[in-house]
């Protein structure tokens, strides 16, 4: 390899290649993506695994993420602390769940982990109420809010335990012909 | 340092684990036992009792009761404490892969009950052995359940702090005085071994070595899978490079040790060539990715207008790819070649500009129409030269045309089927759309690339407008409705779609009927010459929204209604190409009809060159561009074809500068003294259509796969249409589109364009199979013209010839019987003298033809058939010895070869019966 580049080592690169679903120029552009965000935080050596966060506010504004009514939960899930601040593998970690390459059943899982909004592992009437009020902007009735939340349940709750399980989730996730599609962030 | 010390660290306590067991010094062990937390001492136990089962285990073939030796459980009691972090790892790899809590907690319980049972095994295997021991051990084991439990519930509380704890272990004992106990963990294993086989009974040394090597080989696999599978496990990154780094190195040291003798070395060697292996594939991986083009570009457009219209060029992007491979083919294998090695420019007259043309070969308006010297180019299938090998390589060119165009239509379908049977793997099941309505809307429906605030904006109204859809749609499911005016209306707009339908066909089948009754005419006027693609181009733009405008009295769903649509442009799309088809079919009859007059006015005139020109071998000496040559219909065709793409390469791009462009160059500038506003009123900007491009793409392919028999450089002017457009659509979408109102599902229908594009690639490939099967190649032109060509006339040549010769030959018995008949006594021999003299002296009038032709050496085949037949067949060689010096017997002689040694005698033989008369 003739190129050089002094941010990670070989071994550094390596893990991170098999560790997400990116190539190694994939992954020294979402370096870049990464330290653009906050040049004066990142340093440009990652050899000695700094320990850099980045905040949720720098994050949720990027391209990618900003018109997205999930950021916030997005951020959250992948980050470590659960509030959105990112490290470089948390910020590896989301582009690689959310990246083309990556199986629907790890994108169900993380999506799941998304719509649970209050972190409970169920994906209760609470978390669907929230879930359509980001999606519609608040622009539906309280009553067809409901309705349509009891919909859902009545289509997905295999159960009937009145909220939805990571199983039941994943059952109803993996017939949708548009979830792989859409599940997914290029960067 | 750190890293190599935890490395060796794993390594041993993955040994432990696997039962190998260590012999080591205690001292150590002890000391830097002191400064670990409390969480360890209830682990301590199960560590022991697993590695009690291990023995247990491994050495239950010899004997169920002598197993645990007095030697081995000493060894057990001194390693117990050294154990320790041994289970720490297991511990860890447990939390691993027990990712939720429940699942931890029923494992342990499993393990719980296990260790119970283990309980009672060792009572009753120890009892005879040392009883201080045995009940310390024992005291340990009751305790174990409850510790477990305890345990059991702080990993419940704070599993992750749990992780940290261990890792500080790791830590504090790597950082411990153990560094020179595990300079090698090889060296470890191979005592490990002689220690545990020193244990057991020598009989049982073979089967626990071996279940050992199975057991590492078993743990190396499954490293390997964690390793290969890591990138698809729900964890944190830092878990994952940990546990990542952890399998590689135990993978690396243990791999190698796997084997025996010359198998190890071996198994090396293929363990390193894997790892090179690996790493090339990786590279190369790195390297193909880099080199898919336009990535950014519709990273672009993805961001502004979602996946579905990128689909649009993903799947331009993926054509261009099939199309670059039937490129390289075709030039590769046809085209260079022919230029390179076949003759140049005007040797022949099939490569050459006839006389008559040549004046306007070179203007651009004859260029334009792919007349003058593109026609007489290797473009086109008239120019390849039936040679069966050119070139000092000795090139077939005829058989590699043929395979190219045989592999261009396998590859394509190779291509499409694999790429929709991964589609469909990737899509996995398609359910029914009605189960999961509501939930697929509210999960699904955010579009995760979107990453522009307008298309943000549409997306979320038209996410609103499809819930109050849905909600409506449910409310009025349980209303009744007048089912029979909605069928009534189906059925009515079914049967306007296909008036239209047949309507355009009949139109352009009308027209191309009408343009072939021009070719009569001298002087055509512009509209005429291009009135086939101005009618098919113009139904293409008004009926698609006519079909919509009717599909607005079916009332189905939008996406039914979008599948209809599709299906019907598709229709209109296939009905015009067939129509043309048709078209073309009829006019390469007529071309066929006027061939057969050239042919004979071609062959007449190669025959006279012939009878002039006896002594030259080689074609006369007349100008290539003055020869009579026939129309060559597949020239026509290909023609045809091209003529179609560009103007269909014209008119997308036409309506992209005029449609769009200018569109929106209209709203953008006018809106400013306008008394509306244009911009979200009536004109507004247009939308990307993503069917009627995507439909626009499949047809031109199909055009592609049509024409590229017949003109093999269609495909390289496929190759530049789609490399503009995939930049000018580019520039055009992201300049003068906005982002569709309605929302069209890309991923649904990506298996749904490639069933078209499969259907298409079929319905081309019926009319070049049912061209080359029906009808006969050009004569003059093209690399099978004469092949066949040759082959028709001399069959018929010996058909005729032997008609002939039956006759003459019927003639000739009835003759000789008379003769026989009235002299019957006469010598033959006086006979035949007296036969010749006549001869000489009157030549018959008939004959005459027949001496003409035999005066020429080279003469065509029916007169040597003739010759050679009527040799063989000829009454007995007597009377020859009397005319002429005797020949040689040409019974073996194949008739149709050139032979020049009997000139003289055919025409004389037949005399004797005719000077009978």
């Amino acid at each position: 390899m003739g190129n050089k580049q002094t941010i990670f080592t070989a071994q550094q690169l390596d893990a991170y290649q098999d560790c997400t679903f990116f190539t190694r120029k994939e992954i020294l552009r979402l370096f870049h993506r990464y330290r653009d965000l906050a040049p004066h935080l990142v340093p440009l050596s990652y050899k000695d695994n700094p320990d850099v966060t980045i905040p949720y506010e720098l994050i949720g504004s990027m391209p990618e993420l900003k018109d997205n009514p999930f950021r916030q939960r997005i951020a959250e899930v992948f980050s470590e602390d659960n509030e959105g601040n990112m490290t470089l593998d948390d910020f590896l970690d989301m582009f690689s769940v959310l990246s083309e390459m990556a199986p629907r059943d790890l994108k169900a899982c993380y999506a799941f982990k998304i719509y649970d909004f209050n972190n409970d592992n169920f994906i209760c009437k609470s978390d669907l109420e929230k879930t359509l009020l980001k999606l519609t902007r608040n622009e539906l009735t309280p009553e067809e809010v409901n309705l349509v939340c009891e919909k859902v349940l009545d289509e997905s709750d295999l159960d009937n335990d009145g909220k939805l399980s990571l199983e039941d989730f994943q059952h109803m996730i993996i017939q949708a012909p548009d979830f792989l599609s859409t599940f997914h962030i290029r960067i | 340092m750190v890293n190599t010390n935890k490395t060796k660290k794993n390594n041993r306590e993955d040994l432990e684990k696997i039962g190998i067991q260590i012999d080591a010094d205690e001292t150590t062990d002890t000391a830097e036992e002191e400064d670990d937390d409390n969480e360890e001492e209830d682990i301590k136990q199960p560590a022991k009792i697993r590695k009690k089962q291990n023995n247990r285990k491994s050495s239950k073939p010899s004997d169920e009761d002598e197993d645990n030796s007095d030697e081995d459980t000493k060894l057990k009691a001194r390693n117990n404490r050294r154990r320790l972090p041994v289970q720490n790892g297991i511990r860890k790899n447990k939390n691993d892969k027990d990712d939720e809590s429940d699942e931890e907690k029923s494992t342990d319980t499993a393990k719980n009950s296990r260790t119970k049972a283990r309980n009672k095994d060792n009572g009753k295997g120890e009892e005879s052995d040392d009883n201080s021991e045995l009940e310390g051990e024992n005291k340990k084991t009751r305790k174990n359940p409850v510790h477990n439990n305890n345990r059991n519930n702080r990993n419940n509380a704070n599993k992750r702090q749990k992780d940290e704890d261990n890792k500080k272990v790791k830590q504090a004992n790597s950082r411990g005085n153990r560094k020179g106990e595990k300079d090698n963990g090889k060296d470890k294993k191979k005592k490990g071994k002689s220690s545990s086989s020193s244990s057991s009974s020598s009989d049982s040394e073979d089967t626990l070595s071996e279940g050992e090597l199975a057991k590492v080989l078993e743990e190396v696999e499954e490293k390997k899978m964690l390793i290969a599978a890591i990138r698809t496990k729900a964890w944190r990154m830092k878990r994952k490079l940990t546990t990542l780094k952890e399998s590689q190195e135990f993978v690396e040291k243990f791999e190698g040790a796997l084997g025996k003798g010359k198998g190890r070395k071996f198994y090396a060697y293929k363990v390193m060539m894997m790892k090179k292996w690996i790493k090339f594939k990786r590279d190369f991986e790195n390297f193909k990715t880099s080199c898919i083009p336009w990535e950014m570009k519709i990273k672009e457009i993805e961001s502004h207008f979602g996946s579905s219209v990128a689909s649009y060029f993903i799947f331009l992007r993926w054509l261009y790819g099939i199309n670059l491979v039937l490129f390289s083919l075709t030039f590769g294998l046809v085209v260079i070649p022919e230029v390179l090695m076949g003759l140049p420019y005007g040797s022949i007259p099939r490569k050459t500009v006839p006389r008559k043309e040549q004046p306007t070969a070179m203007d651009f308006s004859v260029l334009w129409e792919f007349g003058g010297y593109i026609k007489y180019s290797a473009l086109f299938y008239g120019y390849y030269n039936n040679e069966r090998m050119i070139g000092v390589f000795k090139y077939r060119l005829p058989l590699s045309y043929f395979m190219v165009g045989v592999g261009s239509f396998g590859y394509s379908l190779m291509v499409v089927i694999r790429t929709m049977a991964r589609n469909a793997r990737e899509n996995g099941i398609d359910g029914d759309d009605g189960d999961f309505n509501f939930s697929w809307k509210m999960f699904t429906s955010w579009d995760y690339l979107i990453g522009n605030p307008e298309t943000a904006d549409n997306k979320f109204a038209s996410i609103t407008t499809s819930f109050k859809e849905s909600i409506v749609d449910e409310e009025e499911s349980q209303k009744d409705e007048n089912i029979h005016l909605r069928r009534f209306l189906i059925v009515l707009a079914n049967f306007l779609i296909f008036c239209c339908l047949a309507g355009s066909g009949y139109l352009i089948f009308y027209v191309v009927k009408k343009s072939q009754t021009y070719s009569t005419l001298e002087e055509l006027t512009w509209y005429q010459k291009n009135e086939i693609d101005i009618v098919m181009a113009l139904l293409g733009m008004f009926v698609p929204p006519l079909f919509e405008t009717i599909a607005g009295l079916e009332n189905y769903h939008p996406r039914i209604a979008l599948k209809w649509q599709l299906w019907r442009m598709f229709a209109l799309f296939l009905g015009n190409l067939y129509t043309f088809l048709l078209a073309l079919i009829d006019q390469v009859n007529a071309q066929l009809a006027e061939e057969e007059s050239i042919k004979n006015k071609t062959l007449a005139m190669v025959n006279s060159f012939n009878f002039t020109n006896s002594t030259s071998e080689s074609i006369p000496a007349i100008d290539p561009a003055d020869f009579p040559r026939g129309p060559c219909w597949e020239t026509g065709v290909g023609l045809e074809f091209t003529k179609l793409t560009v103007s269909d390469i014209l008119v997308t791009y036409g309506s992209i500068l005029v449609g769009d462009f200018l569109r929106a160059l209209f709203v953008r500038f006018i809106n400013y003294c306008w008394c509306w506003d244009l911009e979200y009123g009536f004109p507004s900007y247009t939308e990307f259509d993503i069917s009627g491009n995507v439909l626009g793409l499949i047809f031109n392919q199909g055009m592609i796969w049509m024409g590229t028999f017949y003109s093999p450089g269609l495909i390289g002017i496929n190759i530049l249409r789609l490399l503009t457009s995939m930049y000018f659509q580019c520039w055009a979408v992201m300049c003068c589109n906005v982002p569709q109102s309605r929302v069209f599902k890309a991923s649904g229908s990506n298996n749904f364009y490639m069933s078209l594009l499969l259907l298409i690639l079929f319905l081309s490939l019926l009319p070049v199979i049912y061209t080359i099967m029906t009808f006969t190649p050009s004569f003059d032109c093209g690399p099978f013209s004469l092949a066949i060509y040759y082959l028709n006339a001399t069959s018929k040549t010996y058909e005729t010839a032997n008609l002939e010769l039956k006759r003459k030959m019927q003639m000739l018995r009835d003759e000789q019987k008379n003769r026989r008949n009235n002299k019957y006594t006469v010598n033959p021999m006086l006979q035949d003298l007296e036969d010749l003299l006549p001869n000489n002296a009157n030549v018959n009038k008939p004959e005459s033809n027949q001496i003409v032709i035999g005066k020429q050496p080279n003469e065509a085949t029916r007169a040597n058939g003739k010759h050679g037949k009527e040799m063989t067949l000829a009454p007995p060689p007597p009377r020859m010895v009397v005319t002429k010096p005797p020949n040689p017997r040409q019974v073996s002689h194949i008739p149709g070869q050139p032979r020049s040694g009997t000139p003289g005698s055919g025409p004389r033989r037949p005399s004797p019966g005719q000077s009978r008369h």
